[in-house]
């Protein structure tokens, strides 16, 4: 009698003791915590920030803040360097990211750096990629640019508002390639300092062609000045975007969203970083969230955890080949 | 009536408290900062970009603070040149000639409110022109392909040295430091990084602001250093006020005349305030009846002050549209655009319409805070003016590193400031002038930016730079702008000394 009785205390007590461990073990986040944006204020990686920051404290995630620190350089290698030596295992750091920051990892743009220092914790929405023409442009259908392009690839010029080997100009050489265009470093690409001074060229009558989101466009789209060819997404964008075919409908699989999401520092807490993958898909479901996106222009893009790490994994690797195909790296 | 309605909108913008209060805010440290001898409105501006970075404001907040210290210094230029004849900043220099000797006679209280009024119609005059022309200019831009861009550039820097500059050999080579500096950082057309020795903080290449806030700012407290920080500097006394409307009636048609002239003269690249000043002094001393010129007339205040401030907000119309800066103090508002994401040009009309047109309210708002600051509360500004800077310089330190600190967060960007100090006080000494370094850094990259695009799309041909009637124009004027002053500069020089000299023999 004694016996069971100790025993069963024993099992229970052993069972409560199990239960507090396990909840030792589950990770509380500080009051606060620090959202780092590889850029100055007012980017893209600034607003990916201060937005989800917003949404965090007014969703009761935090009951202190989310501060955003701007840390502009070497396009996000000075933040990525800063988190893998200085903050590796800070457990409330998490740092804005897109398929920029990919697209240098992947082209060895930070020097000693690689996508597996970090743990990528998801994406929140994307914005896709667009090829467009001027009004008085004569190319009325992303085929007909395709083809001039394959009859000779410097026909056609393209204006992007990121640097020669960015995601701007990488999404007119992976559509060119699945459309199996030859000779993709004949193709002319001109970079401007952004994609607004690269959108008046175009609609300027200087550039034949612009390459850049879809939420740059829209003013112009509006004005009737610029002509959308075709919307880099799987299925249509929703209204008012929807009257803009996309690649896939004419034959061209080629789809490009530049995503929008975060990365925490590689010896974070394997706890710690569930709460935040956990805490960014709740995150992503908040009508809060659904209105800043409908408000921005940010596109329906969600992964998280070992799916994104698997998604970031690809993406790193099929810029790498194509920027090896065409000459971009060695 | 499409402007009228937009500017409407920028009302809503500038009227709200928050822009009202950053207008008040920055009016006050500009009139502050104009009216300390050597302080500039560049350096002004400098000073306070740091300011803006720090407390975290919105670009649109940012702006109006700042555009409100550059108009703010244009009016406190005029008071150091009346009451110590010294002028606060160069434009203020033809202040002196009638302003000094009005103090003398004991209108130093005349000779302020004339010129604070002046000013009111020479900014406001102003801005009524921008708002035409901007939005006119921002539709014609687009006609500019990078061949036309380049031609641009290649002018801006044609007339950098301008008809004030004094040696033209020195200006050049402040560009080409400046140009040099900037080719630190990845190319954006090739991808190729340059002189970076795989520094990560070196990738996107030096910072405009560090540059700027280290050559203006930090160069100032080395300069003040020097001085030994010394004491206030001795004045005229002030006397009361004693202005008839008939008085202001009188010199109404020297501001409005000067106003324009000033306006014209700061739409025109490197051309800027001092020319403005200048040339609508000589104009009225030339057309105007005798008069005491030189001796203390009033129209000889209102005319230059006119001038400056119309040409100060005229300087804004081609940094707005084109991108390309009027004048040393927009080139550094342009950095400070840049740095905020926006970027300057026709889309700015566009896409960020509700802050270039709160701006441009602000200014209406700011301009008739300054008028009510520079006429009742002068005697502050006064006895402002001799506040030692040793208290003042410490503030301006802490502020210029903690607003550094606060963009990037590194460390290397404080080393950097501090050296940039270091080199604007060695340039100075040497009497190399510092804004053609800032435009060097700036315009640089789209220069080559904009002659890389035009061969990439004519195939490599250059003839492409001057195919078409607007480039061919823009050429033009580059060739005058460098030949020019090179022939008129020193006569113009001569003329400026000598009625200089006029008044400190008299």
């Amino acid at each position: 009698m004694l016996k069971t009785l100790s025993l069963k205390s024993v099992l229970i007590t052993g069972a409560a003791a199990l239960t507090i461990a396990g909840q030792a073990h589950a990770f509380e986040p500080a009051r606060s915590a620090e959202c780092i944006a590889p850029a100055n204020p007012g980017g893209g990686w600034d607003f990916t920030c201060r937005s989800v920051g917003k949404v965090l404290v007014d969703q009761k995630y935090f009951s202190g803040n989310v501060q955003t620190v701007n840390m502009s350089g070497a396009g996000g290698g000075v933040a990525f360097a800063h988190t893998v030596s200085k903050r590796a295992s800070d457990d409330n750091l998490i740092v804005a990211a897109s398929t920029a920051t990919t697209t240098r990892l992947a082209q060895g743009q930070f020097p000693g750096m690689n996508a597996d220092q970090v743990k990528w914790v998801g994406t929140l929405g994307a914005d896709y990629g667009i090829i467009a023409v001027g009004k008085e442009s004569k190319y009325t259908s992303l085929s007909q640019v395709i083809d001039a392009l394959k009859k000779d690839p410097g026909a056609v010029k393209f204006a992007g508002g990121s640097a020669s080997g960015g995601w701007d100009h990488l999404k007119v050489l992976m559509t060119a390639q699945k459309a199996n265009v030859e000779k993709l470093p004949n193709i002319r690409y001109l970079a401007f300092s952004g994609g607004s001074e690269a959108l008046v060229q175009v609609v300027g009558g200087h550039v034949d062609a612009f390459t850049g989101d879809i939420s740059e466009v829209k003013g112009f789209m509006d004005s009737g000045d610029l002509r959308v060819l075709a919307v880099l997404s799987e299925e249509r964008l929703p209204a008012p975007f929807d009257s803009i075919p996309t690649a896939m409908e004419q034959g061209i699989d080629s789809v490009a969203p530049n995503w929008r999401g975060f990365y925490v520092p590689g010896k974070a807490d394997t706890a710690s970083y569930d709460w935040w993958v956990d805490t960014i898909d709740e995150l992503y479901t908040t009508q809060e969230w659904k209105d800043v996106m409908t408000k921005n222009g940010l596109m329906p893009f969600h992964k998280s955890g070992a799916k994104f790490t698997e998604f970031v994994k690809n993406q790193t690797l099929d810029i790498k080949i194509l920027s090896q195909d065409i000459g971009l790296i060695r | 009536m499409d402007t009228m309605s937009l500017l409407m909108q920028g009302f809503a913008v500038a009227l709200t408290p928050e822009s009202i209060m950053f207008a008040v805010i920055g009016a006050i440290l500009g009139t502050l900062i104009g009216a300390l001898p050597g302080l500039g409105p560049a350096n002004g501006v400098a000073i306070l970009i740091p300011l803006a970075f720090s407390l975290g404001l919105s670009p649109t907040s940012s702006l109006i603070l700042l555009t409100s210290v550059y108009a703010g210094a244009m009016y406190g230029g005029r008071i150091s040149s009346i009451l110590l004849n010294i002028p606060g900043d160069e434009p203020a220099m033809m202040t002196c000639l009638d302003g000094y000797p009005m103090a003398v006679k004991g209108k130093a209280a005349e000779a302020l409110a004339i010129s604070a009024i002046a000013s009111f119609i020479g900014s406001f005059i102003a801005t009524i022109g921008l708002v035409i022309l901007a939005p006119i200019l921002a539709k014609f831009a687009l006609k500019f392909g990078p061949s036309e861009y380049f031609a641009l550039f290649a002018l801006a820097f044609a007339t950098l040295g301008g008809i004030t500059g004094k040696n033209q050999f020195k200006t050049l080579m402040a560009a080409a430091i400046g140009l040099m500096i900037a080719t630190v950082g990845i190319d954006i057309s090739t991808g190729v990084q340059r002189f970076t020795y795989n520094t990560l903080e070196l990738f996107e290449g030096i910072d405009f602001i560090i540059a700027i806030v280290g050559l203006f700012a930090i160069s100032e407290l080395l300069f003040f250093l020097e001085r030994h920080a010394g004491d206030g500097l001795k004045q005229v006394a002030i006397n009361k006020l004693k202005l008839s409307p008939k008085d202001i009636v009188k010199v109404l048609p020297a501001s409005f005349r000067g106003a324009v002239l000033g306006f014209v003269a700061g739409v025109l690249p490197g051309a800027g305030a001092s020319l403005g000043s200048f040339i609508s002094y000589t104009l009225e001393k030339r057309t105007s009846d005798k008069g005491e010129f030189g001796k203390g007339d009033p129209r000889g205040v209102a005319a230059p002050e006119a001038g400056n401030n119309g040409a100060a907000s005229g300087a804004l119309v081609p940094m707005l549209t084109l991108g390309v800066p009027g004048s040393g103090t927009t080139a550094v508002l342009l950095a400070m655009l840049i740095s905020l994401n926006i970027s300057p040009g026709p889309m700015l009309f566009q896409q960020n319409a509700d802050l270039v047109w709160g701006v441009i309210a602000a200014m209406f708002v700011g301009n008739l805070v300054l008028l009510l600051l520079n006429i009742p509360m002068v005697g502050i500004f006064v006895k402002l003016l001799s506040i030692p800077p040793k208290y003042l310089m410490p503030v301006v330190t802490l502020i210029a590193s903690v607003g550094i600190y606060s963009v990037s967060h590194s460390a290397l960007d404080l080393y950097f400031m501090v050296g940039f100090g270091v080199l604007g006080y060695i340039f100075r000494k040497v009497d190399i002038p510092l804004v053609p370094i800032i435009l060097g850094m700036l315009l640089g990259p789209e220069m080559e930016k904009s002659l890389r695009h035009a061969l990439v799309l004519s195939d490599g041909d250059w003839t492409v730079l001057f195919n078409s009637g607007l480039s061919i124009g823009l050429w033009t004027v580059a060739i005058l702008g460098l030949v020019l002053p090179i022939i008129i500069g020193p006569i113009v020089r001569a003329k400026m000394k000598r009625s200089k000299d006029t008044v400190k023999d008299s």
